[in-house]
């Protein structure tokens, strides 16, 4: 068994294995809509365009929460700051069409800016305190969404903004068929390889910064604030930009949301969702890229898969004995406590707390009293 | 005036219901440092169980009094919640107590999902009606109206949270809850059995979550399985507004908040003339929680956070 | 990500794209053929888990019933007898899951969609059906921007927000001699839609709105808002909102002493809101479009087979019950159940349903618009009287 491990691990670390698997791993995501969509249906491909979606704006929060370790309650507010912006310069609700490579960078400006508007009065908060002031910023963004139709129509309140633009490239509009040396591509496809190459992207600059000295800043900061402090560490910036950088991520998702999807309305930006982002970073791991999308993944297809519930039901029972909707929520939730309890550190925890919980967990738990680390 | 004396009436007892609420928040925040997302679902389960025990015995078509009727709903209520609040803390709660503080904030989330969607299998979607059981009195101060309710409701909870500090400041339990909150670990070595505490710390809060249950139920007629989310964040907040894991900073808190919603609908419309309407009360709610923790950063009677060195 | 974890996540895609390969893609037609039937699926959505379950339920259960009877009296589309196979779906009432929850409606080739339950709902799925070719209609979605946006695969069976709105406000001032009014929505699409029409229709009929305040859609406690209500003395309450919240409401009105007549939309016309409300709702004035169904041909007939199997009608039962029908009816007049065969026949369908003379105008809505007014006696929501022909959902999407 040994033997096999080691080879097993000889093997892996080879150059070569690596290539190929990169390789194989680009050629299958370029498969994925097709394969899914050929078995599963293309409601499964609308799934995946939403887990793409959620893997930017986990990995945006991951850098509040997971890099930084500051506990936000509130987050979906930057994606709704985001949808809205995308949303009230692309539709006819003011007649604005603005073009696509305009909105992106709009709607993360505002949202980045939101993110400080956050961020600066409650630099102080530590903890659960900043929870919920942050969670109350959240309901305050959705609050004002949703009744701001009057005395000044802004944001057409609970009815929501209609018939917003399809993301589009001059003429090239992703929500329209397109067929490419006789491939059929249907809209949800193209929007696939669209957000998966933003994902990528929003990927690539989460590792870039984790190692950066902004992202060494940031863990500084969440080990112990004080001593970073002392370090000649600018905290207040230092945290300032992690809410920003983590609100524009969102700002982009929310953005492609609005597009994607042609209609928003302030009940998409609930605490729920907020709450959800957050149980993907924690559940995968928080801090790991690739336990946060791990989460992403996982808690927007589970769901789902859940759905089939009563057909498994009536599989095994031969009849629906609970109806399927009523488990499904039910299961989801001891999901969430199982897997805490089997796996506190998450799915695939960081390397460095996968340090800290191997060591003598009651020595640290002295040490560490931070929001990231073990308690007291 | 009349119209102040009556936000101030619908406030306070508003808040008395928050502050109850409050009370399970900020003493399971004070021992465990954990916010238990669930604590607003006991509060529905104590509301269900007694309306279950309640249309059982009405149904059964004797004629007995309506507060006794009642009465055994509530006690009913109590005793349900008070295992319920035991088993979450050993199932859901005590293997995480070395664990980082978020994978316990996911279960104690995926744990009010739990319970919401078990109460919903068990009474179904709809909302669930109080019956009329109690007499209603109302009384007029100055054009203002009580009912007999609303002074029950305002007066038990005084007396529960007067019972409450009593408990914590002047019994050897009290005593062993406050040696746990500060230090665990202090507290075992000085013989203190932690996890009987901290099970007693769950219990006391469900148990009062039940009456808060019961009261909110039959103060506004109806009960349904949704019932404790907004419940209970309204009451977390109220909780961190008054200094999270301190006593008589939830009562506070808990006050302030119903009399700040209370007003706020009221008189935002007039304090900004006619721009925000009543649809800005939580807006106003958290609006006043910012500007309290900007200026007091650990709540109003929260005892500063010792920075470390 | 390091490269040999990468390497792992290779191999676990690889074979999770292995098994997705191995699932046999069932080979789901519109028309599948099983043993001489010819099956057609409806798709219903509704949230049937989350606060407004028991609506969805509801809903469910009413096409469920309409099903059920087309199936055992028997329908013959092109020379073959017709089983009908309900699929329903749960969107949590949640915009985005809506989307997909369609997407996967149009992957099991429904022939058409009874839903969904909700303006917010409705609106981003209508888009998902426009591009399959596949009818939808709802049974209870008011927003009027659900018919405006051009599809003409979206229909209603439901009055909109305009409809019912102008009604009610015309009603209020004139046959209620409000003077005074004071109007409290929800803040939820179909609240907020539903007072603005009324306050406008007030205005126009000679009334004055004193006040207009705001709930949420999870409230219990109304005290705030009646207490500074009642310090501009109305004549009458006008909410918007469902019956869960408008029977405490009506409680706490009484409770405050305040003596102003209560008015509601179909959200409040419901036997939920007697029972919810008890002795309080005696009085309260509330709409429902449509006729009243014990009037209607059939409705009585309805009424007890829906009680005796699940219980008391919720709200929109009758109407998805009517939708059903309805494109049953329209599959009958173009022998198919092929949606691109049968849409062209919705628009001329005139049916009496359970709920009244249902037949579209061009845009989807329901024509006509007869709208019924209740009160509530003895318990009971007697009917008041119907008004006929409410304004039809002009104007573009506001």
């Amino acid at each position: 068994m040994t033997l096999l491990s080691n080879q097993w691990n000889a093997w892996r670390h080879d150059r070569r294995v690596v290539w190929v698997s990169y390789i194989a791993l680009g050629i299958l995501l370029v498969l994925l809509p097709f394969l899914t969509g050929e078995t599963l249906g293309r409601g499964w491909v609308r799934i995946l365009d939403f887990t793409l979606l959620y893997i930017m704006l986990a990995l945006g929060l991951n850098i509040v929460v997971g890099y930084a370790g500051l506990l936000d309650l509130g987050y979906i507010a930057f994606y709704a700051v985001g949808a809205y912006a995308y949303a009230l310069l692309a539709s006819p609700h003011f007649g604005l069409h603005l073009p696509f490579w305009a909105l992106l960078p709009i709607g993360a400006g505002i949202a980045g800016i939101f993110g400080i508007l956050l961020g600066a009065p409650t630099l102080r908060l530590r903890g659960d305190y900043l929870a919920i002031v942050t969670l109350g910023f959240g309901e305050i963004i959705r609050i004002f969404l949703n009744n701001l139709n009057a005395p000044v129509n802004i944001t057409n309140g609970p009815q929501g903004i209609n018939l917003i633009d399809p993301v589009a490239f001059g003429n090239f509009s992703f929500s329209e068929t397109h067929t490419l040396f006789g491939v059929t591509f249907p809209g949800i496809y193209t929007y696939y390889y669209l957000f998966l190459i933003l994902a990528l992207l929003v990927i690539f600059v989460s590792l870039r910064l984790q190692n950066s000295r902004i992202g060494r800043a940031w863990v500084a900061i969440r080990e112990d604030e004080v001593a970073a402090e002392a370090m000649g560490i600018n905290t207040r910036n230092i945290k300032l930009l992690a809410f920003a950088m983590g609100a524009s991520f969102a700002g982009i998702s929310g953005g492609l949301f609005a597009g994607f999807q042609g209609f928003i309305s302030p009940e998409s930006f609930n605490l729920f969702e907020s709450i959800i982002v957050l149980c993907m970073i924690v559940l995968g791991g928080m801090g790991n890229i690739g336990g946060v999308i791990l989460g992403a993944v996982l808690l927007t297809i589970f769901p789902e898969a859940l759905r089939y519930i009563g057909d498994l039901q009536s599989y095994i029972f031969g009849r629906i004995l609970v109806d399927a909707a009523d488990l499904r929520m039910l299961i989801f939730g001891l999901a969430l406590v199982l897997i805490m309890i089997f796996r506190p550190a998450g799915l695939l925890p960081s390397v460095r707390r996968r340090h800290e919980f191997g060591s003598d967990a009651s020595i640290l738990a002295q040490e560490q009293a931070s929001l990231y680390d073990t308690r007291r | 005036m009349d119209i102040f004396t009556q936000q101030l009436i619908n406030g306070l007892v508003l808040g008395s219901i928050y502050a109850l609420v409050a009370l399970g928040y900020t003493m399971v925040y004070g021992i465990l440092e954990l916010i238990n997302f669930a604590h607003g679902e006991v509060t529905m389960f104590g509301a269900m169980i007694c309306l279950a025990v309640i249309s059982a015995i009405a149904s059964s078509g004797t004629d007995a009094n309506g507060l006794l009727i009642v009465s055994l709903g509530l006690l009913a209520a109590i005793a349900v919640c008070v295992m319920l609040g035991f088993l979450i803390e050993r199932v859901a709660y005590r293997p995480l107590r070395r664990a980082p503080r978020l994978a316990a904030l996911i279960t104690a989330i995926g744990m009010s999902i739990v319970l919401q969607n078990t109460a919903m299998l068990i009474w179904g979607k709809q909302y669930i009606t109080f019956p009329p059981l109690l007499p209603l009195v109302r009384y007029d101060i100055g054009g203002a109206v009580i009912t007999n309710l609303q002074i029950f409701i305002i007066l038990l909870s005084c007396l529960l949270m007067a019972g409450l500090l009593v408990l914590i400041r002047k019994t050897r339990l009290g005593r062993a809850m406050r040696a746990t909150a500060q230090a665990q670990d202090i507290a075992g070595l000085m013989g203190i059995n932690v996890n009987t505490i901290i099970s007693i710390t769950f219990v006391i809060g469900a148990a009062l979550a039940a009456v808060a249950g019961v009261m909110v139920s039959a103060y506004y007629g109806l009960a349904h399985y949704f019932m404790g989310f907004m419940l209970g964040l309204k009451a977390f907040t109220a909780a961190v507004l008054g200094g999270i894991g301190n006593i008589a900073g939830a009562m506070l808190g808990g006050l302030l908040l119903g009399l700040i919603e209370s007003f706020g609908a009221g008189y935002i419309g007039t304090l900004t003339g006619g721009f925000l309407g009543s649809h800005y009360q939580d807006v106003f709610a958290f609006f006043v929680l910012i500007l309290v923790l900007v200026i007091r950063p650990s709540g109003l009677l929260g005892e500063r956070v010792v920075e470390r060195a | 990500m390091n490269a040999p974890s990468l390497t792992k996540w290779t191999l676990w895609l690889f074979v999770l794209s292995i098994t997705l390969t191995a699932c046999s893609k069932k080979e789901e037609t519109t028309t599948g053929t099983t043993g001489g039937e010819m099956a057609v699926k409806i798709g219903q959505v509704s949230p049937l888990t989350g606060p407004q379950a028991h609506l969805g339920k509801d809903n469910d259960n009413g096409a469920r019933l309409a099903i059920d009877e087309n199936n055992v009296s028997g329908v013959t589309l092109g020379g073959k007898k017709v089983k009908f196979i309900l699929v329903s779906e749960d969107d949590i009432a949640d915009p985005r899951t809506a989307t997909v929850v369609a997407q996967k409606l149009v992957d099991q080739r429904v022939a058409g969609v009874i839903g969904h339950l909700n303006s917010g709902t409705s609106i981003p799925a209508s888009k998902i059906y426009f591009d399959a070719g596949i009818p939808q209609i709802s049974p209870s979605a008011t927003a009027i921007a659900y018919t405006a946006q051009g599809y003409k695969t979206a229909f209603r069976v439901m009055t909109n927000d305009r409809q019912q709105g102008k009604v009610l406000g015309e009603y209020a001032v004139k046959n209620m001699k409000a003077k005074r009014v004071a109007i409290i929505d929800d803040r939820t699409a179909y609240g907020q839609g539903l007072a603005d029409e009324v306050e406008k229709a007030v205005k126009a009929s000679g009334g004055e709105v004193i006040a207009r305040e705001f709930t949420t859609d999870r409230s219990t406690d109304f005290l705030a808002i009646l207490t500074s209500i009642k310090g501009k003395k109305p004549d009458l309450v006008f909410y918007g909102g469902m019956d869960a919240q408008g029977a405490p409401m009506v409680k706490q009105l009484q409770s405050l002493g305040l003596k102003a007549k209560f008015l509601g939309g179909d959200g409040v016309q419901t036997a939920e809101f007697l029972k919810l409300a008890g002795s309080n709702s005696e009085g309260v004035t509330a709409s429902s479009p449509g006729l009243p169904i014990d009037s209607m041909p059939g409705g009585k007939e309805f009424r007890k087979k829906f009680t005796g199997r699940f219980g008391t009608i919720q709200t929109y039962a009758p109407y998805a019950y009517d939708a059903v029908n309805v494109m049953v009816e329209a599959m009958k007049n173009a022998d198919s159940a092929e949606p691109a065969r049968y849409l062209a026949e919705l628009p001329q369908v005139q049916r009496a349903g359970v709920t009244g003379n249902i037949s579209f105008d061009e845009k989807g809505d329901i024509r006509g618009g007869a709208i019924t007014l209740y009160q509530v006696k003895g318990g009971k929501w007697e009917v008041l009287e119907t008004v006929m022909g409410g304004a039809t959902g002009m104007g573009k999407n506001k």
